[in-house]
């Protein structure tokens, strides 16, 4: 059991927790991730450790309303407690410097975007962060990616905010500017595959943090398998980075929709049951 | 050995023993027909989660408790991984006195209805059984006198907590609540040692909880076997991983002063043939994790499971038909085996395999998936298949599986449930450098202590087997415990020879600064 010591809302749909969890807090590294449990009878979530503080002995990690869970996740409050939460899990971003860095995050993926950019700034990088979203009040952590980055470019598919078009326009533009070394990309996966074309075309080494679905988080279940450089890997063992222009996104997009069907019923059955209550 | 040996030949020898033996000619016994366990009506039990096997009444007990000669050499022991007093636990039966019976099998066995539903007797004790060997007659029904009795003591209400050496208030942990892990706790407790589980999990019991199904083994007998274990003063410490949320360097810190890692065998293997990632295949361990540990069949639980119409599985073991007995529960119209070898070389248990035919699961032995075909939502649809014959024996003694040539063909499936094996963990491995490792990731140990290359970390189960059964983890678990135990005691007998050496107070601050 652990408790939700802060809560905030970025958006109608977007919300930030701060959970008691001082031993993951302690160990922790940028790019590690838990999975987590709302009641008894909840599926465990796999969710990207956002930041912590050891001192507190507490971690944040910023959740998107997407299904049932993920409701049940954000309707906790303040003083609540979080049935499970384990982790860290899969293996820490492997940081260095290398010069600069072009991050790039689209919607809530931006929240595991968050710990990589301050990783990699912390090592001695130039960064340039380019934030995507569909309109002005989905983009998240703007003021704290800012923090972390030398420059931050953001790209609204309306462009009701900063420039209007897709992650990659801004990208290219900075892929033309400058020399880049090393690009970061977390994001939909739809969003990841067309940031590793980009990349590709400009030969720049392209990481990409996976989230796929999973069920123990520890290499068990091979829910989350995908299709690296032709070899079947795991995310939560193996990953969740890897070399972005060897994943198979195309397969990777597919099996995110695995249970599908199964989400549409439960997220129908439960819309059901609270109106009843 | 001889020690045991001894101390059998007195439990023999006491007066309640002797007497009962006295009650019935040898010839009498050994001329009684060995009972067939009750079973759930296959077309009932198909479509539910009751349990298959139903547990000996009270008469039919001890009616199989009388077929037991109560043998001078009692052979049946050395079949038994975790050494349990076979015949005092059947002639106590024998007596009426079922709880004292429970206690028998206790003294050696932390988990014992667990193992009377799922230990493969017939390849152990039953196996070693007099009947067996020297009469070529149906052995003495062990396993299922083992789980009358660990029954009989829950549904009472009268459980016994195994008596405890005094406390010695040394700290040392298991990484893993499995069956391994279960079994050296409940040895360590025992001797008085101060015993923490880590469950990397939210729920205690490892591969009997996620694994095995509840129409074999409901998770409700084992949490009660969880529960007499924390009774004895085990403490259980579920979501977390040890080398992830803290490393064993840490927890040694933490006065820990010796490890037993029984992590398990966690990755799945795959086929790697073409379109092994469509959806709608999957692991048997994703597949009965969310079944059974996530009861994702229950509309009520928010975790999500295919529930196929025509569903392939992929293996011969008993994780195989565990897999596939599922589906049909969860309404399969077709559910299949499909194994590269024939029945006869099949490593399920005979029962599983038996069990699995009477509810309508089909047999495809001796095909081998080739490739899996999608629809236009990337959902596998069909597969192709190889037919093939056996040829010569190989190193594991059954024959080879050869391809037939222009044998392909096609069938249609919707779910595809891939059970072809285990690799060990990666967790520990990978969080301990130091650890000597085979190329199969499995961690290698002394085969008499169960220690590893790490001083004063030991190993057992499947992360050092590869992929076994309960019993033989648990085996390992005792065997750990054992050399932990001497491994403690010698370090503290060093440590007090150490300290006799020393005349005052400056010799030891003296040797301290040194």
């Amino acid at each position: 059991m652990n408790k939700i010591v802060d809560k905030e809302y970025f958006s109608d749909n977007v919300v930030k927790l701060v959970i008691e969890a001082p031993a993951i807090a302690k160990s922790r590294k940028a790019g590690h991730f838990i999975i987590l449990r709302v009641g008894s009878k909840g599926e465990r979530i796999p969710l990207t450790i956002v930041g912590s503080d050891t001192e507190k002995g507490t971690i944040t990690i910023i959740v998107q309303k997407m299904g049932v869970s993920s409701i049940k996740l954000v309707n906790l409050e303040v003083g609540d407690y979080i049935t499970d939460v384990v982790g860290p899990l899969g293996n820490a971003t492997h940081v260095e410097k290398v010069g600069t860095i072009l991050a790039s995050g689209g919607g809530v993926g931006v929240a595991p975007l968050l710990p990589i950019v301050d990783a990699f700034k912390k090592a001695g990088n130039k960064v340039i962060t380019v934030l995507a979203a569909r309109t002005k009040e989905l983009v998240i952590l703007e003021k704290q990616i800012r923090e972390f980055s030398d420059e931050v470019i953001i790209m609204t598919d309306d462009g009701s905010y900063g420039k209007k078009g897709l992650v990659t326009n801004g990208m290219e533009e900075i892929i033309k500017r400058e020399k880049i070394d090393l690009a970061v990309t977390v994001g939909p996966a739809i969003m990841m595959k067309f940031v590793s074309l980009l990349t590709k075309k400009y030969k720049i080494h392209t990481l990409a943090s996976l989230n796929t679905i999973m069920v123990d988080g520890t290499g068990m279940c091979g829910a989350c398998r995908v299709t690296v450089g032709g070899k079947t890997k795991f995310v939560c063992v193996d990953g969740p980075e890897f070399d972005a222009h060897q994943v198979d996104f195309d397969e990777m997009l597919n099996r995110l929709g695995a249970y599908k069907e199964q989400e549409e019923q439960a997220y129908n059955h439960y819309i059901d049951k609270y109106r009843k209550a | 050995m001889d020690r045991i040996l001894e101390y059998l030949r007195k439990e023999r020898e006491k007066e309640w023993r002797v007497e009962l033996r006295g009650k019935m000619k040898t010839k009498e016994r050994t001329s009684l027909e060995r009972l067939d366990m009750p079973e759930s009506d296959p077309n009932v039990r198909n479509k539910s989660y009751i349990e298959v096997n139903k547990g000996l009444s009270v008469e039919q007990a001890m009616h199989e408790a009388r077929r037991c000669i109560d043998c001078p050499k009692p052979t049946c022991i050395e079949g038994c991984p975790v050494g349990i007093n076979i015949p005092k636990f059947i002639k106590k039966i024998e007596a009426g006195e079922f709880l004292e019976s429970a206690k028998v099998l206790k003294e050696t066995n932390a988990l014992p209805a667990v193992c009377g539903r799922v230990c493969p007797q017939e390849v152990q004790c039953e196996q070693a059984c007099f009947y067996t060997q020297k009469l070529g007659k149906p052995p003495v029904a062990i396993g299922n006198l083992e789980r009358f009795a660990a029954d009989y003591e829950r549904n009472s209400g009268q459980i016994s907590i195994p008596e405890i050496s005094s406390r010695n208030g040394i700290k040392v942990a298991s990484i893993g609540s499995g069956p391994s892990g279960l079994a050296f706790a409940g040895d360590m407790i025992k001797m008085g040692y101060d015993v923490t589980v880590f469950e990397a999990l939210h729920e205690i019991g490892g591969v009997l909880k996620y694994g095995i199904p509840e129409f074999r083994l409901p998770n409700d007998i084992v949490d009660v076997e969880i529960e007499i274990l924390r009774k004895m003063g085990v403490k259980f410490v579920t979501n977390f991983i040890v080398g992830k949320t803290t490393t064993i360097d840490d927890l040694k810190k933490e006065g820990y002063t010796a490890f037993f890692v029984g992590s398990g065998a966690g990755l799945p293997n795959f086929m790697n043939i073409p379109g092994e990632n469509f959806i709608g295949i999957l692991s048997s361990n994703e597949y009965l994790t969310r079944v059974n540990l996530m009861r994702a069949a229950d509309p009520e639980y928010d975790t999500p499971v295919i529930s196929g119409k025509k569903v392939a599985v992929i293996g011969g073991g008993n994780t195989a038909m565990d897999s596939v007995r599922t589906a049909k529960r969860l309404g399969a119209e077709k559910a299949m085996i499909i194994y590269r070898r024939s029945i006869e070389e099949m490593p399920a248990r005979n029962e599983e395999i038996k069990h699995a035919q009477e509810e309508g699961i089909e047999f495809l032995n001796l095909n081998s998936p080739l490739e899996y075909f999608a629809d236009e939502n990337g959902r596998v649809n069909k597969m192709k298949l190889q037919k093939m014959k056996l040829g010569e024996p190989d190193n594991s003694g059954r024959r080879r599986p050869i391809p037939i040539k222009g044998s392909e063909y096609f069938i249609d499936v919707d779910t595809v449930i891939v059970s072809v094996g285990v690799s060990p963990n990666p967790l520990i491995p990978r969080s301990m450098k130091e650890l000597d490792v085979s190329n199969w990731g499995t961690i290698k140990v002394n085969k008499d202590s169960l220690q590893s290359s790490v001083s004063g970390v030991f190993a057992g189960g499947d992360i050092v087997r590869g992929g076994a059964t309960v019993i033989l983890a648990m085996g390992d678990g005792r065997m750990a415990a054992a050399g932990m135990n001497k491994y403690i005691k010698e370090k503290v007998r060093n440590i007090i020879s150490l300290v006799k050496e020393f005349n005052t107070i400056g010799d030891i601050l003296d040797f301290a600064t040194k």
